[in-house]
């Protein structure tokens, strides 16, 4: 028995020394002012052109991105896990965290987003509008009711009368991407930035109710921002002529 | 049983061995970091929406699902990876190291990966799922058998390593004294190997069945995420996270009670 402990330990060893390097990584910072921008998954592409865009602008400010489901980041900012500038999927979201008395400002809306079906390239359920996608043999992957491109996909169902039966439902609009992508899914319903983003590697059915279903991104700085000027000229950027003119670009709708 | 393996402590024999002052903090901090964050949980609940919460068709879809694909993973493991214990422990194949090591790579690789590489073996667009769907008509991803793939790949090595261990450190002695009495192979694993490990087997199934029910990382990218046919109980808390807190907090506390329950079930007859 002790030689089998004993055996136990170089593993143990390994597993703590994996864990502390992991850790190593994080927290290289350089100097002048770092921005924190928790920002909607969907927002990804477009953001980190944003950000780069605004650091040329301003050479001294390194802008940091968290792109993430906009639930689960609104739940973080509502834990008060800090962060400049928050840009969000839907209002939903961000009144959770106006609820908790966590942004500076009344948000404004920067951009709207609508969803589209995507199927992989050689589109092997042959689906070619929305109501194909109500067949049985067809396997469809969505966003889980409880984020944003979910809640747009219920929306999405009521508007149209064609009720979905899909075989997932992902937290994170990428990862619904990333099925239909790889050809694990027969279609999906993403943004169309998203699928714009994804280019040749998804082919888009559009479908008419869409137009009825936008989402509307707002952004706002936060109360625990620690460089607010700094926050609010990004926000500003974002909603300024360059800012509009990148988010068009990615397939946003600009106000 | 295991009794006989560990020696007995002699009242009086020695004296105690005082513990080194300095490791004192360093422990203390060890403990709070791993009991505070589940107190924490405890201090979030919302008492009078509990039994709820708990009850809730969600929270109790998730349950079920749990614990029957972790059975099911556990007696996978037991199935495939105890006579792959048997094989690494006492056969004599080239190579062996290796196969040792690469049994460890589920432990050390993050689960993600994991669902990754079973997603692109077993999806359909996968060498192996590609032929399962034409041949067959058999999808593996999005259904429960996938949940249980992925709970496997990740648990097995747990009590493949345990028993292995087990078996090497026993050695062969009382099975060779056990062939000279005349009894065959499969007589003296059963009668004399099997019992010699049984121990290392409770624990190794313990930890086996730990590690499946809160996979979380390779199920939700191999197998996707859907009420009562793949949403295990973590992937429900991380699902509710994004949502309601409290339904997520609630089930993670249903998580901890098992866990607790596990380790005060199994542990003082199998590990400690």
């Amino acid at each position: 028995m002790t030689r089998a402990r004993a055996r136990g330990f170089p593993l143990a060893v390994l597993l703590t020394a994996a864990l502390v390097a992991s850790g190593c990584g994080a927290g290289t910072r350089t100097e002048g002012t770092t921005l924190t921008v928790l920002a909607a998954a969907s927002l990804t592409e477009s953001f980190r052109e944003m950000g780069e865009r605004f650091e040329r602008a301003h050479p001294d400010v390194e802008v940091r991105f968290n792109f993430q489901g906009s639930a689960l980041l609104a739940e973080r900012i509502r834990q008060g896990a800090g962060g400049d500038v928050f840009a969000s999927a839907d209002r939903a979201m961000m009144n959770r965290v106006v609820r908790a008395g966590a942004v500076a400002e009344r948000p404004r809306t920067f951009a709207t987003n609508r969803l589209t079906v995507v199927v992989p390239p050689s589109n092997p359920a042959g689906v070619r509008a929305l109501s194909d996608l109500a067949a049985e043999d067809v396997s469809v992957v969505v966003c889980a009711p409880r984020v944003p491109c979910g809640a747009a996909t219920e929306r999405v169902e009521t508007v149209s009368g064609v009720r979905l039966n899909p075989v997932s439902e992902e937290n994170d609009v990428k990862d619904v991407l990333h099925k239909v992508e790889v050809g694990e899914a027969d279609a999906g319903l993403v943004y169309v930035t998203d699928a714009e983003a994804a280019g040749d590697k998804v082919r888009t059915v559009d479908f008419p109710a869409s137009e009825r279903v936008t989402n509307e991104y707002p952004l706002a700085t936060l109360e625990a921002a620690e460089h607010p000027d700094t926050a609010e000229a990004f926000v500003e950027f974002v909603r300024g002529d360059r800012g509009r003119r990148i988010l068009r670009e990615y397939g946003f709708g600009t106000p | 049983m295991s009794s006989v393996l560990r020696p007995r402590r002699r009242k009086g024999a020695e004296r105690p061995v005082g513990t080194p002052l300095p490791l004192w903090l360093p422990a203390g901090g060890a403990l709070a970091l791993i009991l505070l964050p589940v107190l924490g949980l405890f201090a979030r609940v919302d008492p009078a929406r509990l039994p709820a919460l708990l009850t809730s068709p969600a929270a109790l879809s998730a349950l079920r699902l749990s614990l029957r694909t972790a059975v099911l993973a556990t007696g996978v493991s037991v199935l495939l990876g105890g006579p792959l214990a048997v094989v690494l422990a006492r056969s004599r194949i080239p190579g062996k190291r290796l196969l040792r090591g690469a049994v460890l790579l589920p432990l050390v690789l993050p689960p993600v990966v994991g669902g990754l590489a079973l997603l692109y073996l077993l999806g359909r667009t996968g060498p192996v799922g590609a032929v399962l769907e034409q041949w067959f008509g058999l999808t593996v991803p999005y259904t429960t058998t996938a949940v249980v793939l992925a709970q496997t790949f990740v648990a097995m090595p747990f009590l493949v390593v345990s028993l292995e261990g087990a078996l090497r450190a026993a050695g062969t002695e009382h099975e060779r004294m056990a062939a000279t009495l005349g009894a065959g192979p499969w007589l003296t694993f059963r009668r004399v190997t099997l019992p010699m490990v049984l121990p290392a087997l409770v624990s190794g199934l313990v930890l086996t069945f730990a590690r499946a029910l809160g996979e979380f990382g390779a199920t939700i990218t191999f197998a996707g995420s859907l009420r009562g046919t793949t949403r295990t109980l973590p992937l429900a808390v991380y699902t509710e996270a994004q949502a309601d807190v409290d339904a997520a907090v609630a089930m993670s506390l249903l998580l901890v009670a098992i866990a607790l329950l596990v380790i005060v079930v199994a542990r003082p007859r199998a590990v400690g």
